[in-house]
């Protein structure tokens, strides 16, 4: 049976950040008014815009086969892989009017072109490569079972084009933050049988560098061209920390261990008791606001709380169930 | 129509900080003639907390609070992002690996309890949207908030990741451009602002540990609202209410702005427009002014 194939057109009107940092004072948008096939890729349009409409339009490419991660840019602030994403899909998500970014505004150096610099330096501080003592005149192969290569979650297919990032809202605020990126790039080496590097997960659970600081908002899952969802990665190396025994009894560790020790107690979560467990003496720090909510009915004493139904059995699973020690 | 019944997850903070949201859920309830029949017996579902310590806990926990709306044969609604999220992430997981499940089942089977994967898991949001239909909702307006312009914050946990969040509603959502709770403004009679922090983060999950990150996100995110001229926010989500509500005076110490909005549940704003009480909707429990009603 064949299938019939076709070609449709549309007229797609593309707005398009265009910055010189050599020349220009202020980005500003040019609008390019296009029609669009359903064959073509987002990649195909910055070609015909350089091509066709202005050859100083600027942008990175190389593979074009979704491998080199050169060409990421936003599309409507979504990231994107310009030579994997679909011209009929963004139509489909965002209409006939096109937002052509840069991955960061605040990092181009021309048009769709932006220093990359933090997130190489921050890749680079993850330890991103396997520590092995490797045998120089091996008589056997190294072999990895597959088992073992089904633990790295496919965290290996980064291709580091920077897509989730520069979407990561931690990044655009915090400049010790490592990122998503970098967090896959650790949980990739941290979780490979044959390594053994002594300071990669510490130096990911370091507070304001690490993943404690993760908002768990999945900007980075929603942005990645290859479905690494590196929010899952970033999870991953929280278990990993208590499983090696070097998760730091400090307040972001206390908050995750404190849902259990509620839970244990009343099933559901004694707010105030979280607080109070995770921040130790800096509670004080909290006190106006909850003062506040206090005169507002927002706080419940520990003795007012409404415990769980069942609360027998919750007791009983969390006993039974737990897989993690602090 | 058939009196849509639904059991319902109403997680911890609508019990403690809050009750403005549970009464709101239940008066809205009842003036949409909805039923919702309260798990009780639910433990808290770990926040998106609870994983990073222990995973396995968190799943069995949560397959626990989703057995006890399979028993009354109703599809779970939950009121607060989080909850969504942390329960339907539970089911896909448990849905997609059968391994997984019989672990998870062989630790229910303690307490006399299965995990099947029979009850659907919804937010209120979609409920409304998707079953009880907002052309009714329309209808039912006594109060149209026509003169409010309103501005709606999605909460990322009900959006993102959208491919497992498209699983548990008919609306399909863009995480980039969504629509659902726009929808639902307008058909309050209110004006919806568009922004570009809508779909953002508040910064709720961090709060503790890195205080000044979310107290920016907070920020921002209510002056995006302020700048697009909006009376209040809305938000199906207690969480990021919380950060919006409580936390104005950090963020506008974090921005170098003062900012500040009434901040709505979603569930608050609907009842508004059908005609319930101020008090009824709990509004007397806010910290940032509710001045316009």
């Amino acid at each position: 049976m064949s299938t019939e194939h076709k070609i449709t057109t549309q007229q797609v009107n593309f707005k398009v950040f265009r910055f010189n940092a050599d020349e220009d004072y202020l980005p500003y948008y040019e609008d390019y008014n296009m029609e669009v096939t359903s064959e073509e890729v987002v990649l195909d349009i910055l070609n015909r815009i350089k091509w066709d409409h202005d050859g100083s339009f600027s942008y990175r490419r190389s593979c074009r086969h979704g491998i080199c991660g050169a060409c990421a840019i936003k599309v409507n602030g979504r990231s994107t892989l310009a030579c994997k994403e679909s011209m009929n899909d963004m139509v489909d998500l965002f209409g006939s009017e096109l937002v052509i970014e840069p991955l960061s505004k605040k990092r181009a150096i021309k048009d769709m072109i932006i220093d990359k610099a933090d997130f190489w330096e921050k890749h680079a501080a993850v330890t991103p490569y396997l520590v092995a003592d490797i045998d120089e005149n091996p008589e056997s192969e190294n072999l990895v079972s597959p088992e073992d290569a089904d633990k790295l979650d496919e965290a290996d297919l980064c291709i580091q084009c920077g897509a989730c990032h520069y979407a990561c809202p931690v990044v655009e605020i915090n400049e010790d933050f490592f990122g998503p990126a970098a967090f896959a790039a650790a949980y990739r080496f941290g979780a490979d049988v044959r390594d053994s590097a002594d300071s990669r997960l510490a130096d990911v659970n370091e507070e304001k560098q690490g993943v404690w600081d993760c908002v768990k908002c999945f900007e980075c899952a929603e942005a990645c061209p290859k479905d690494i969802n590196p929010i899952a990665k970033i999870t991953k190396l929280h278990q990993m920390a208590f499983q090696e025994g070097i998760a730091k009894n400090n307040v972001a560790v206390r908050h995750a261990v404190g849902f259990k020790k509620s839970i244990a107690k009343n099933g559901v979560l004694d707010e105030g008791g979280l607080v109070l467990y995770s921040e130790g003496p800096s509670i004080v720090k909290h006190i106006p606001v909850a003062l506040r909510m206090f005169s507002k009915g927002k706080i419940v004493p520990p003795w007012g709380i409404t415990k769980s139904d069942n609360l027998d059995e919750i007791k009983k699973l969390v006993k039974s169930s737990s897989t993690a020690k602090f | 129509m058939k009196k849509l019944k639904y059991a319902l997850f109403t997680g911890c903070t609508a019990k403690q900080s809050t009750p403005e949201q549970m009464m709101s859920t239940m008066a809205v309830a009842d003036k949409l003639g909805i039923e919702l029949v309260e798990l009780t017996e639910a433990s808290c579902c770990g926040a998106s907390h609870l994983q990073d310590y222990d995973e396995f806990l968190s799943l069995v926990l949560n397959a626990r609070n989703i057995a006890y709306a399979e028993q009354k044969g109703l599809t779970m609604v939950t009121i607060c992002n989080t909850c969504q999220l942390n329960t339907a992430m539970t089911k896909h997981k448990l849905d997609n690996d059968e391994a997984l499940k019989a672990k998870v089942n062989e630790k229910l089977a303690e307490v006399g309890l299965e995990y099947k994967g029979t009850s659907a898991i919804t937010h209120f949001l979609y409920a409304i949207i998707d079953d009880f239909g907002l052309d009714k909702i329309k209808e039912m307006v006594v109060t149209p908030l026509s003169q409010f312009n309103i501005a709606p914050f999605y909460g990322c946990h009900n959006i993102r990741p959208s491919e497992l969040q498209n699983e548990t509603h008919n609306s399909k959502e863009n995480p980039y451009n969504p629509t659902s709770l726009d929808d639902l403004i307008i058909a309050c009679g209110g004006k919806n602002v568009d922004y570009e922090e809508k779909n953002k983060c508040c910064g709720f999950h961090v709060e503790l540990q890195a205080p000044h990150t979310a107290a920016v996100l907070t920020g921002n995110a209510i002056a995006g609202a302020m700048d697009g001229d909006a009376d209040m926010m809305v938000t199906p989500c207690p969480l990021c209410h919380l950060k919006l509500d409580t936390q104005t005076a950090h963020a506008s110490e974090a921005i170098g702005r003062d900012v500040e909005l009434p901040v709505l549940h979603m569930q608050q704003m609907v009842g508004l427009a059908l005609g319930c009480s101020p008090a009824e909707l709990g509004l007397n429990h806010h910290l940032a002014k509710v001045d316009f009603v």
